[in-house]
């Protein structure tokens, strides 16, 4: 009869903790580490503490300033899902391998489930449905006009990441666009009709 | 009009049914408006988590909750009945215990906190090895069934007979194969987990599930919960990813209902991804040992072989009937099966259950029969297919594969590119090769209800208990109620998603696409009828006469003659017109069919030096009876191709042999195909009017069953040398080269 002890390849599936120690963002470590902790049974004892208390913040996301309450832990992610009725970003993974929360701040194209909401005061956050509205996004209407979507999962997050690209690349070629956009997953399989969403908004030229 | 028989206006006749339209809901989708279950947010919602088990194999021996429940934001603690002490955990993942908190930090806070003892059990997880799996005694008899075309004399012992009758065979076989294939487990990998948010009005249950089975999950609820079914009410209005995972609220569905009804909150209990691919559905592994014997032009005379399979902890796996060899029906053959039971997750139905293993460790059998040969990979396959009259083939008819084949080798340009296995012309270390694999799939329609509802106004909507798992069934209905009242297919309005309305199968097999067309073309049949005869006694003409279309309905010719779509409706009175639609499954119809073929080939880049595969083309034709969606039937087939490169050439479950470890299970590791990986795909629908006629017949299936043997065979093609275990990792490209000599 053991307490379990496990390390290493028995980790429950909490996996937020190695992608930010490594990322040098020592408040989300801390903050994580709730999560590190679940992965471990051992850790219990001497787990690092854990910052409290709850603040309200405001976050310019979409063009509007909003108020939102967030501990340190809080994710934009989360915030803007349970707080502000923006779920078009994703939780489909926790280490922004998916790309399935990719917003844009100040216009770079990064995974809400890897920034940390206190972190991002001042900071322009555009979020997927600042792109639909009565007169969507040429990248939304090229996705529907080339059915690049099925269960629709993973195509917010692909919507924001071909908008990026292509604000930054305009005239990309189609190889540039099968290189450019592979932090995205997609498991219903939709890459061939994105290539030609893409491809669209190119010759669109918008 | 009034002949109220059922049928699909002939191709050249239609306004809506095949043609190429955006999806009704792609809008709302892309731009991020769409609510899935994982979306919802309900007052005072609490957010729960659950531990999954660290360990592949123990026993549980305590659990001590008392610090987890004083976390700050910690609601309530819930252990779940299988990891009560005392009970044993078969496979890591298992879920143990679940917290619901204010946060989601809180509930994995309070999740560090839970104190557990766990007694280590005994670990087995090497599946593809069998002879380990016997020696832990894992491996146990799955059938098998042995036919030869001779049939003993009276005085013959049967067992004799056999053995001496395939003794005979291969003796007279002038080709001989021995070979080994097989195709690594692999998850469904839903990028939406499983899971459910609920809510409790008084004794009534409301849940948001992500699942495959809107109309069948309500009485699952009230099973486990002890309520009447009428009291639950499921909903999914959009689900992200069902591959036939889906089709229960599963136990912690049920606990999360539990937990909402103990904290008198609602609750949302989603699984994490390791825990989405740990626990939550796998496709069995197959490995295979094959003898088989041809003639001189190839065809194939008998078939020997033993497979094992695993479907994981709760064993099963791909079974030898009907699918062993894959479609080709050899006149002799014997066949065994072994199933070994290992400690991780359980399987569950995976798109075309058993097919793409089937295909992938058999059709790889009949490619390497053509190397032996140094013939043309495509004429041995077409040489197997028979003929209607005599096949040696079973599913869709040979004479469908074969006109599949000539129009996939044209759009391939298959006799230009092809070379001899392991003798094409190498540019620096990169090799080229042609593959190709065929399949069939039933895809006959589901139950399925609607009612109708047409306004006086002429609006027009739907109540089907049906879901939309990404394929387009919202547009579908559409089209066909567009087709059948002569409307746009965009103001029609469909209502489904929720378990109170009419029922309708679950998504699984191909089967829905058949069951709405069949409920809903119905419908709309008999409720144009009624307001044919409305018409008709408005015009004074007779209702036989009329005709619906463009928006208006009357005498076909004479423009006077006729009342515009809303005129018509205004005839209804003042309350709507409501029409029931009904198909039971298997009742013969001229609407909707089963049985499809298809085929497709995959043309690879293989570099010698690193054992990477890279598709440069990739052909699929298929046969699917009348097409309702064509856009979104394409897009289907397309990302059947890309599931099944995934699979074919990365994705793969790696267990870790002595802990019992899923060592892949979060996306960083589990690889799947990305955007760049996908090559050119050729998507071509076989829809001639022999086919078509038919009806509608599913597609979900088939397109997904080919890739691994077509993308296997390539990659034998252009080197010489068969990598025999899928997915085609550069690991294994490069070991089999070693073992060959070829590196």
């Amino acid at each position: 009869m053991t307490e379990s002890t496990i390390k290493g390849p028995g980790d429950p599936g909490f996996s937020r903790r190695d992608f930010l120690r490594g990322s040098g963002a020592v408040a989300a470590a801390t903050a994580l580490q709730t999560h590190a902790a679940a992965a471990n049974q051992e850790g219990q004892a001497a787990g690092p503490a854990i910052v409290r208390g709850e603040t309200t913040i405001t976050l310019q996301v979409n063009g509007e300033s909003k108020k939102v309450t967030v501990e340190p832990r809080t994710t934009l992610l989360e915030v803007l899902r349970t707080q502000l009725d923006l779920t078009g970003a994703k939780p489909i993974s926790h280490d922004g391998s998916s790309g399935g929360s990719t917003v844009m701040i100040d216009g770079k194209p990064m995974s809400a489930s890897t920034l940390l909401a206190v972190a991002l005061v001042g900071k322009k956050i555009q979020t997927v449905e600042s792109l639909g509205g009565p007169k969507p996004d040429a990248v939304v209407k090229a996705f529907v006009e080339h059915d690049a979507l099925q269960c629709g999962f993973c195509t917010p997050g692909f919507v924001m990441a071909v908008r990026a690209f292509l604000d930054k690349h305009p005239q990309a070629t189609e190889a540039e666009i099968r290189g450019g956009l592979n932090g995205n997953i997609c498991r219903c399989g939709t890459y061939a009709n994105i290539i030609q969403a893409a491809i669209a908004v190119v010759k669109g030229g918008k | 009009m009034a002949d109220n028989s059922y049928s699909w206006p002939k191709a050249e006749e239609t306004s809506a049914l095949g043609k190429r339209v955006n999806r009704i809901d792609g809008v709302e989708k892309a731009s991020g408006r769409a609510k899935y279950t994982y979306d919802i947010q309900l007052p005072k919602q609490l957010i729960a988590r659950a531990l999954g088990c660290p360990h592949a194999h123990c026993k549980i021996v305590s659990i001590d909750t008392s610090v987890a429940e004083k976390v700050p934001g910690v609601v309530h603690v819930h252990v779940f009945e299988k990891a009560k002490p005392g009970s044993e955990i078969q496979w890591q993942g298992e879920l143990i215990a679940a917290i619901a908190a204010e946060s989601d930090g809180a509930a994995v806070e309070g999740l560090s906190k839970l104190k557990i003892q766990y007694e280590m059990l005994e670990v087995f997880v090497d599946d593809a090895n069998l002879a380990a799996a016997q020696a832990a005694n894992r491996a146990t008899k799955g059938g098998g069934k042995e036919q030869t075309e001779r049939e003993p004399g009276d005085d013959d012992d049967e067992k004799e007979f056999v053995t001496a009758e395939f003794a005979r065979l291969f003796k007279e076989s002038k080709y001989v194969i021995d070979g080994f294939y097989g195709i690594d487990a692999i998850t469904h990998c839903c990028l939406e987990p499983h899971g459910a948010t609920v809510a409790w009005n008084g004794d009534k249950l409301l849940a948001y599930l992500s699942t495959q089975n809107v109309s069948g999950t309500d009485e699952q609820f009230a099973d486990g919960l002890k309520i009447a079914a009428d009291d639950v009410e499921v909903r999914c209005e959009h689900i992200g990813g069902g591959f036939g995972s889906k089709f229960a609220p599963d136990y912690w569905g049920v606990a999360a209902a539990e937990i909402s009804r103990a904290t008198g909150r609602p609750v949302k209990l989603m699984l994490d991804r390791d825990q989405e691919l740990k626990i939550a559905g796998n496709r069995p592994s197959a490995y295979l040992k094959v003898k088989l014997g041809a003639d001189a032009n190839g065809v194939i005379q008998v078939w020997d072989s033993e497979h094992w399979t695993s479907g994981g902890a709760t064993g099963g796996g791909v079974p030898h009937n009907g699918v062993i060899p894959y479609v080709f029906e050899p006149k002799n053959y014997r066949r065994s099966q072994i199933n070994i039971q290992t400690n991780l997750g359980p399987q569950r139905a995976w798109r075309a259950p058993n097919h793409p293993q089937a295909c992938a460790i058999t059709h790889t059998a009949i490619d390497d029969l053509a190397a032996r040969m140094g013939a043309d990979s495509m004429d041995i396959f077409l040489r197997n297919l028979g003929t209607d009259d005599a096949r040696r083939i079973g599913g869709a008819k040979p004479s469908v594969y074969r006109a599949e084949i000539e129009l996939a080798a044209k759009l391939m340009d298959w006799k230009a590119k092809w070379h001899p296995h392991g003798k094409g012309a190498a540019k620096g270390s990169v090799v080229d090769g042609l593959g190709l694999a065929i399949h069939t799939w039933g895809g006959g329609a589901n139950d399925s209800n609607c009612n109708l509802k047409i306004h006086p106004d002429g609006s027009v909507e739907t109540f089907c208990g049906t879901q939309d798992l990404g394929v387009g069934t919202r547009t579908a209905i559409a089209l066909v109620l567009s087709e059948t009242l002569g409307i746009p297919y965009t103001g029609i309005k469909v209502n489904l998603g929720s378990s109170k309305l009419p029922v309708s199968g679950p998504s699984g097999g191909s089967t829905t696409i058949g069951g709405v067309s069949e409920s809903h073309r119905r419908a709309a049949t008999d409720a144009l009828a009624k307001i044919g005869d409305l018409v008709a006694k408005k015009l004074g003409v007779a209702a036989d006469t009329l005709v619906a279309a463009n928006s208006r309905i009357g005498v076909k010719g004479q423009p006077d003659k006729s009342l515009s779509w809303k005129e018509a409706c205004n005839l209804i009175g003042m309350r709507p017109l409501e029409v029931t639609g009904s198909f039971k499954r298997g009742t013969p119809s001229p609407l909707s069919n089963s049985t499809v073929g298809g085929v497709q080939m995959a043309h690879v880049l293989v570099d010698k030096d690193t054992g990477v595969v890279k598709i440069n083309k990739f052909v699929a034709v298929q046969d699917m009876g009348l097409v309702v969606a064509r856009k979104q039937a394409e897009s289907q087939i397309y990302g059947a191709i890309i599931m099944g490169i995934a699979s074919a050439l990365f994705e793969q479950r790696i267990a870790d042999r002595a802990s019992g470890a899923f060592l892949n299970s979060e996306l960083r590791d589990y690889k799947l195909a990305r955007l760049g990986d996908i090559g050119d795909i050729v998507v071509e629908i076989y829809e001639p009017e022999s086919e078509r006629s038919r009806g509608v017949i599913g597609l979900g299936e088939p397109p997904v069953i080919s890739p691994g043997a077509a993308i296997s065979n390539a990659v034998a093609n252009a080197l010489g040398v068969r990598v025999p275990v899928l997915p085609l990792t550069p690991q294994r490209v490069l070991e089999a080269l070693q073992k060959a000599g070829r590196a």
